[in-house]
């Protein structure tokens, strides 16, 4: 029953794809660039990923992302599916509204604001500013992308399944560690995922929050570029680009994995 | 009246499902009230739930049926009242710390779980060593007829199939009670009579206490030893299958259970060992007298239509005996249901057993005929 494409919606898409993806292809064919002038093609070699490797500076602030990013996006992933959770459980609770609106406040909030308020904050409270209050502010800004997408995957939770197991003799703690938990895990993987990716490209945020010693590779890269674009440049954001699409497409796959188990639920459970 | 109720119903429980320890209290239920915010959901129940019994808890929709399985099950907490297991008070005990199962209605089967894992569950959480874990998910499985299915995921079963594996996660923790909220209302009809004389059976080998919750009277008639209705949070009726159905105590419980014609009438004499009671719709009537019922009383006779004798009109009245036309005949297979109407335009049901070709053909659509039933099968209700 599928209709094939007209021709039209081929070139619609074809055009729409090329204007996404078109810089991001120029940029990844130039890291291959031999040549020291970014705009002129010297034939293919990987020296500027050599050159990458003596590049301590971008190899410090990339080191720095990375771990930024897996400390925040634990931290998010924790934070966010235990205020899922409440959210779920708690049911109609009087001030739930406004509860769950301000968890997804900060999705559509200016990160500008969010990075100043957090500078605002850190300066009042005489915290040092690095890695530890940008992870902070990584995890804030990240765990609710975290919570929006464990509460869809609450949404049609069957809590009766926690009645179950701890009808069958499980105390709570094994209930939420055996059943809801890996029940749930798709959901957290995918939002571990979403904030990872989230605080390795994050700069607004990040040059609010962070100090000296602490510098991360969007705010190095921002830095090194407004002195001219150098290859070394584009090869580590090639690198980049390849760790994020991984993620992603595995993030995709988890939730596609989830939602086919579903389909394949509703299929058999229905004729009865 | 609770008390002696159950005394009888020990009785039928023996025969039937013959316990090991009958007569002992396994679960007392004192004066248990749930309320949720103004609704009374449970109101001042208390019952005893006897050792090895198969207890049916029967009324209609929302009557508090599943609100009070799920206090003795743990996950509610009675406001007022108190639950004695083997006279050790479990009221306050969280649903884990409990020798109490409950299958759910929705079976609740662990998705990411194999059947196996489902069963293994909930013997996880004892002190068991994995080959006693092995073994009696093994025989549960085969006690439940689901042998080498132990790999499938829930997701991979028919609904008959998961009903099972719910039923055999339960049963492996060999609860001393165990409870069934609704456990066939997702089977289609042939499914769900055979799986009621499974249950039956299954609960008859294994001497574990049953307490299912159903609104369905068939069902509960069918399985139980014994049924306590329901109604409004209250329990107003508890005794056998066959002593609801013939003694029923209230004009309501008569009109739940099954069907009847009720005649309301006041007592105007007595012909021991009957009373005499004149109907508005029926003229005089007799029936058995209970005690208590003296001259002047309002009461209700109701008069299941299978006891009512349908007979061609033949001009004399006998006692106990109406007179009217047939205005409806619904052909149901084993038998036929008459709607015959009374010269005052009342309506009174029959049920005519279609035992054997007849020589004769039955009253036929505006036919007059002779209702009569005996005096005893007249049921006699003040309530
Ligand atoms: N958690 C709850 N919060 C508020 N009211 C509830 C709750 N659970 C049950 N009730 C109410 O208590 C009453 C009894 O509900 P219950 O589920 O026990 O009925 P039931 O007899 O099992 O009915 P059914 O046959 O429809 O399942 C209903 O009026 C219901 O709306
Ligand atoms: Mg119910």
């Amino acid at each position: 029953m599928r209709k094939s494409p007209s021709a039209f919606n081929m070139v619609a898409v074809a055009l729409g794809l090329a204007f996404l993806y078109l810089p991001i292809a120029i940029l990844i064919i130039y890291s291959f660039n031999d040549s020291r002038l970014v705009p002129v093609w010297g034939g293919l070699s990987l020296r500027w990923y050599r050159e990458l490797l003596q590049n301590e500076a971008l190899l410090d602030a990339a080191w720095v992302s990375l771990r930024l990013a897996l400390v925040s996006a634990t931290g998010a992933a924790i934070l966010g599916t235990l205020a899922a959770l409440a959210l779920a459980r708690a049911g109609r609770f009087r001030g739930r509204l406004p509860f769950s609106v301000m968890i997804y406040a900060p999705l559509v909030m200016p990160e500008v604001i969010i990075g100043l308020s957090l500078l605002l904050l850190f300066v009042v409270a005489d915290l040092d500013r690095g890695f530890w209050t940008t992870a902070m502010a990584h995890t804030t800004l990240t765990m609710c992308f975290v919570t929006v997408i464990v509460q869809s995957r609450l949404a049609d939770f069957d809590w009766s399944l926690e009645e179950a197991a701890m009808d069958l003799g499980a105390t709570p703690l094994r209930t939420f560690l055996s059943i809801t938990l890996p029940l749930i895990s798709p959901a957290v993987i995918a939002g571990w995922l979403l904030a990872f990716t989230l605080s390795l490209d994050d700069l607004v945020i990040a040059s609010f929050t962070t100090g000296p010693g602490a510098t991360t590779l969007p705010i190095r890269i921002y830095s090194d570029v407004r002195l001219g674009v150098k290859p070394e440049i584009n090869a580590i954001c090639t690198l980049m680009i390849g760790a994020v699409a991984v993620l992603v497409i595995v993030a995709s796959l988890l939730s596609k994995r989830y939602s086919m188990s579903q389909e394949h639920k509703g299929a058999l459970g229905a004729p009865m | 009246m609770l008390s002696d109720n159950s005394a009888e119903a020990m009785g039928v429980e023996c025969n039937r499902a013959a316990p090991p320890q009958a007569g002992r209290v396994l679960l007392g239920i004192e004066n248990v009230t749930k309320r949720f915010g103004g609704l009374t959901a449970v109101d001042g129940v208390s019952l005893d739930i006897m050792q090895g019994e198969f207890l049916a808890l029967l009324g209609p929709s929302g009557c508090g049926k599943t609100t009070l399985l799920r206090m003795l099950a743990g996950f509610e907490k009675p406001d007022e009242g108190r639950l004695l297991l083997e006279g050790r008070d479990i009221t306050a005990g969280p649903p884990y710390r409990r020798p109490v199962n409950m299958m759910f209605q929705s079976y609740a089967l662990f998705p990411h779980l194999t059947v196996a894992g489902n069963v293994a569950f909930g013997l996880r959480q004892e002190e068991l060593s994995r080959r006693d874990i092995d073994a009696r998910v093994t025989d549960i499985l085969k006690v439940v007829r689901l042998e080498g299915l132990g790999h499938r995921r829930p997701n991979q079963l028919s609904g008959g199939q998961r009903q099972r594996v719910a039923l055999a996660r339960a049963l492996v923790k060999r609860p001393k009670l165990f409870l069934l909220d609704e456990p066939l209302a997702a089977l289609d009809k042939k499914l769900r009579e055979e799986t009621q004389s499974e249950l039956r059976e299954l609960q008859r080998r294994l001497g574990v206490t049953f307490v299912i919750v159903t609104h369905d009277q068939e069902e509960a008639m069918a399985m139980a030893s014994r049924i306590a209705v329901m109604n409004e949070g209250r329990i107003v009726q508890v005794a056998p299958p066959a002593e609801i159905y013939e003694q029923p105590n209230s004009r309501w419980i008569a009109q739940f259970i099954g069907d009847v014609n009720l005649f309301e009438a006041r007592v105007i004499g007595d012909a021991s060992p009957y009373l005499v009671a004149e109907s508005a719709v029926a003229g005089p009537l007799h029936a058995l007298r209970p005690g208590g019922v003296s001259p002047g009383t309002d009461i209700a006779i109701a008069v299941r239509p299978e006891k009512i004798h349908i007979s061609r009109a033949t001009g004399k009245l006998p006692a106990n005996a109406i007179s009217g036309v047939v205005a409806d005949v619904g052909y149901l297979g084993d038998f036929s249901l008459y709607k015959v109407r009374l010269d005052n335009g009342a309506t009174v049901k029959a049920a005519v057993a279609n035992v054997s070709r007849r020589a004769e053909p039955p009253p036929a659509l505006g036919e007059r005929v002779t209702l009569d039933w005996p005096a005893e099968s007249a049921i006699v209700l003040t309530r």
